[in-house]
């Protein structure tokens, strides 16, 4: 079994790594900081942490200022509250200024469990690639988190990262790489592609050994990001398997699943199946209990494989 | 001080809103007009800016949250040098680079794209406090139109200027009492809004926006105010300097046709 750790843990930490390497960078919460893990840092720099207190919106226009003024800077709260509350001030004021602010935003998705529906953001990753110049990010696991982390403070402009409250296994090693806006080929297949992102890509790889036991070859493929998509990766999957299952703990309206048909019907149109929420909102429950009942597990993820095959 | 200059600098400021909205066929002439005397307090005589280096490390800024009075920006900055005055004629034409909102990435001098009401008041907070951390003695300043405190995260920003000692942020508040769809206190009160920031923890002044002299004292008090941010409620009129805009919310986003311009001009006496 492997280490499992959250992603909003390997943000903590590696905040405080960036923050020792890059005296430029700033970092913002809203009352969350030992939830979102901003906490560390706060504590370690804390002449560079500002609390913004339970108020989003200006959280994130004054991040824009601190960002224009020449810092970078990390906003964190829940994605609910970031992507969804503070939408509309992202878009003016962070992309289109091009201001180089990264949305870190955590407890996404129904794995924040038992807080229920008002707090599991299923709509973030589909408002924010709608932002022209955002680049969004879904890591899966604590190495990927890292590495897209670091890779996202280094570069210029606006940047939504996705982060999760649960543990989850780690699936990467120190030594794999892992670059932002090139999808990683996690296991190899002939017969159907699953294009997984964020916790789901774990399920997706407990999915293609069902698969294989049924016979069936499964490509494995962790979409970490979401925008600027990899569209060659997408297409040559749909060449040489035909068929595509995406896989994402978000809305199958307007995230990973439509973002891979956009690629795929103008690519190489083949059959799709989405797995995500399924245009309902959430309620309180277990995190493994609420992806069993809205039907984000890997028996779903084989399930909807299989159902291509026919 | 010879506050002549600064009356004819503000007649020659309106003239361009007059004549960039005319030429515009669209625009939002009466809270530019409004805010002339007070952007060209700012860019004629307070802050410390070079057109000819409008990135310099340690200059003030100036945010116009009310982005919609972008002209008057536009007009000040093109009299102040940082472009030519024709440019500003080309207002909200496609492929140009004055859009009807301030864009920071198209216009030099421009510090922040407004347009989306709010939003520019937090974003000069977080000037002030990049500034405050790179001790940088650079001063922000930001005007707020009084239908702009309508908008909620206005006193999200109004509560964190304070908390973070914000003594090098001056907003401004261009209480010209009219809004697009009437009087302020008719559409949704915005009063008392002295006593709203005193309780915010601002040091609040109260001027008439349109005389030089009140204008220039308030900035010289924000400047020796320390360990909190000031704002100063500027009481001003909508369309102020052109009779027939003066004071009447139909002017709010309307251009002037021909005619009213011409009249309009002659009366402001200045030239753009």
């Amino acid at each position: 079994m492997a280490e499992k750790i959250a992603t909003r843990q390997a943000y903590g930490k590696t905040l405080v790594e960036l923050g020792r390497i890059n005296e430029n960078l700033v970092v913002m919460d809203a009352d969350l900081s030992k939830s979102t893990m901003t906490y560390e840092f706060s504590q370690a720099y804390p002449e560079r942490f500002f609390n913004m207190g339970i108020a989003e919106q200006n959280m994130y226009a004054a991040a824009a200022g601190l960002a224009v003024s020449g810092k970078v800077v990390c906003a964190s709260t829940f994605a609910m509250f970031a992507a969804g509350r503070a939408f509309e001030i992202i878009r003016n004021s962070i992309g289109y200024t091009r201001a180089n602010v990264k949305i870190c935003a955590t407890h996404a998705g129904i794995t924040v469990g038992e807080d229920g529906a008002t707090h599991q953001t299923f709509e973030d990753l589909a408002l924010m690639r709608t932002i022209p110049g955002m680049t969004v990010l879904n890591p899966s696991d604590a190495v990927s988190a890292e590495k897209l982390l670091m890779q996202a403070v280094a570069m210029n402009g606006p940047v939504y990262v996705r982060l999760g409250r649960a543990a989850v296994p780690v699936c990467y090693q120190e030594s794999d790489e892992i670059e932002i806006g090139k999808a990683n080929l996690l296991k190899d297949g002939s017969d159907v592609t699953i294009v997984a992102t964020g916790i789901m890509v774990n399920e997706a790889l407990i999915a293609a050994e069902e698969l294989k036991r049924d016979g069936i070859s499964a490509r494995v493929i962790d979409m970490h990001t979401i925008k600027p998509i990899d569209r060659e990766i997408i297409a040559k999957a749909a060449r040489e398997t035909g068929k595509i299952v995406t896989a994402e703990e978000h809305s199958v309206i307007g995230g990973l699943g439509a973002a891979v048909a956009e690629v795929v019907v103008t690519e190489c149109p083949v059959k799709m199946a989405m797995i995500g929420q399924k245009d309902t909102f959430g309620e309180s429950g277990k995190p493994s209990e609420l992806l069993e009942k809205y039907g984000m597990t890997a028996k779903d993820i084989a399930a909807a494989a299989k159902s291509l095959q026919d | 001080m010879d506050f002549k200059y600064f009356e004819k600098k503000a007649a020659d400021v309106r003239v361009g809103v007059i004549k960039a909205v005319a030429a515009a066929g669209s625009g939002h002439p009466g809270g530019s007009l409004s805010a002339a005397d007070l952007v060209t307090a700012l860019y004629f005589h307070e802050m410390n800016i070079d057109p000819e280096n409008p990135k310099m490390k340690e200059r003030d800024k100036f945010i116009l949250s009310k982005g919609h009075a972008g002209p008057v920006q536009y007009a000040a900055l093109a009299l102040r040098g940082f472009f030519p005055k024709e440019d500003v004629l080309n207002l909200r034409k496609i492929g140009g680079r004055f859009q009807g909102h301030p864009d920071m990435n198209k216009v030099p001098g421009i510090e922040m794209s407004t347009g989306s009401l709010g939003q520019g008041f937090a974003a000069a907070a977080g000037m002030a406090m990049a500034n405050k951390l790179d001790k940088n003695p650079g001063r922000i300043y930001v005007l707020i139109g009084d239908g702009e405190l309508q908008e909620g995260m206005i006193w999200e920003t109004a509560m964190s200027a304070p908390n973070y000692q914000l003594d090098n942020l001056t907003a401004i508040i261009d209480w010209n009492g009219l809004q697009i769809d009437g009087r302020n206190e008719d559409v949704m009160s915005v009063s008392p809004i002295d006593e709203k920031f005193a309780a915010f923890g601002w040091n609040v002044l109260t001027i008439n926006g349109h005389s030089f002299p009140e204008i220039f004292e308030a900035f010289d008090k924000a400047k020796t105010c320390k360990g909190r941010p000031t704002v100063i409620i500027a009481k001003t009129y909508k369309g102020h300097g052109v009779s027939f805009m003066e004071d009447n919310a139909g002017w709010h986003g309307k251009a002037p046709n021909a005619e009213e311009m011409k009249n309009a001009v002659a009366e402001l006496g200045g030239e753009f």
